[in-house]
């Protein structure tokens, strides 16, 4: 970790980006917008990083930043639609009909609660993430997201497969120990 | 090569057969691991859980591009 109070801005892609995209994607459920939105919060935070006084570390002060961006994005999109307007209409607008039959929930369809989980489930991933150092945090995603293939990493970190293996090894034993705690 | 396996081989080709990289007699000897070790069934069921979880959609990372587009800026406006 940093020294608290020392802004270091050409980390925070590589720092924070996959914590803070987690976070907003939950909130806004749109890839785009939430590229956007963290764009916006880095160069926010640029113009004010002389404001942070290393009272909170450098990704909850990023996140409070965040969550104005958010909501700022939220009263946006609202004033657009009309306010406090309540409209029912289908997800899909070519669909026909208006019949309260046709909108009785599907029974196998995913439940709020499981969305839920879901999201809380990325959260929690990215929080354990946090728990690795940081070529490890790094080489896992590559790995295990991003599904890049064991040649491709090990040219790209000039390292070798067995290398490889055994940071991924650390990293999984780091990791289902910290979400064993949290969620298991 | 023997049957048998160690239990550091044993998580190794557990590991890998979390991305679909060991090959099949690999995974005969892990599984015949696997029937005495109780430590490595542990590991073994951990790792499979945690795979699972990660290959949720809702556990996302940024695109390489984005993030590379991202830096740029940022060192754009750190000049100015």
């Amino acid at each position: 970790m940093l020294k608290e109070n020392i802004i270091d801005a050409t980390k925070w892609v590589d720092r924070y980006s996959d914590y803070l995209y987690n976070y907003t994607i939950v909130r806004v459920n749109d890839r785009e917008i939430a590229q956007d939105l963290i764009s916006e919060t880095f160069l926010a935070g640029l113009k004010s990083k002389d404001n942070f006084k290393g009272e909170a570390t450098e990704r909850t002060w990023l996140i409070s930043i965040l969550k104005r961006k958010i909501i700022d994005y939220y009263r946006k999109i609202n004033s657009r639609k009309g306010k406090a307007e309540v409209r029912m209409s289908y997800t899909d607008e070519n669909a026909e009909g208006d019949w309260l039959e046709e909108r009785v929930s599907d029974p196998f369809d995913k439940t709020a609660e499981d969305t839920m989980e879901n999201e809380e489930l990325g959260m929690a991933i990215m929080n354990c993430l946090d728990g690795l150092n940081e070529k490890q945090a790094t080489i896992f995603k590559m790995k295990t997201i991003d599904g890049f293939d064991t040649e491709a990493i090990c040219n790209e970190y000039n390292i070798t497969p067995s290398n490889l293996w055994v940071i991924i090894h650390r990293a999984r034993k780091a990791m289902a120990e910290c979400l064993e705690e949290k969620w298991f | 090569m023997s049957i048998k396996i160690k239990c550091p081989e044993a998580n190794h080709v557990c590991d890998k057969n979390q991305y679909k990289e060991a090959t099949f007699w690999e995974k005969v000897r892990l599984n015949i691991h696997l029937i005495f070790c109780k430590a490595c069934r542990k590991y073994s069921a951990r790792n499979m859980k945690l795979s699972k979880m990660v290959k949720d959609p809702k556990v996302k990372v940024m695109p390489k591009q984005v993030k590379e587009e991202l830096k740029e800026q940022i060192k754009r406006e750190m000049s100015k």
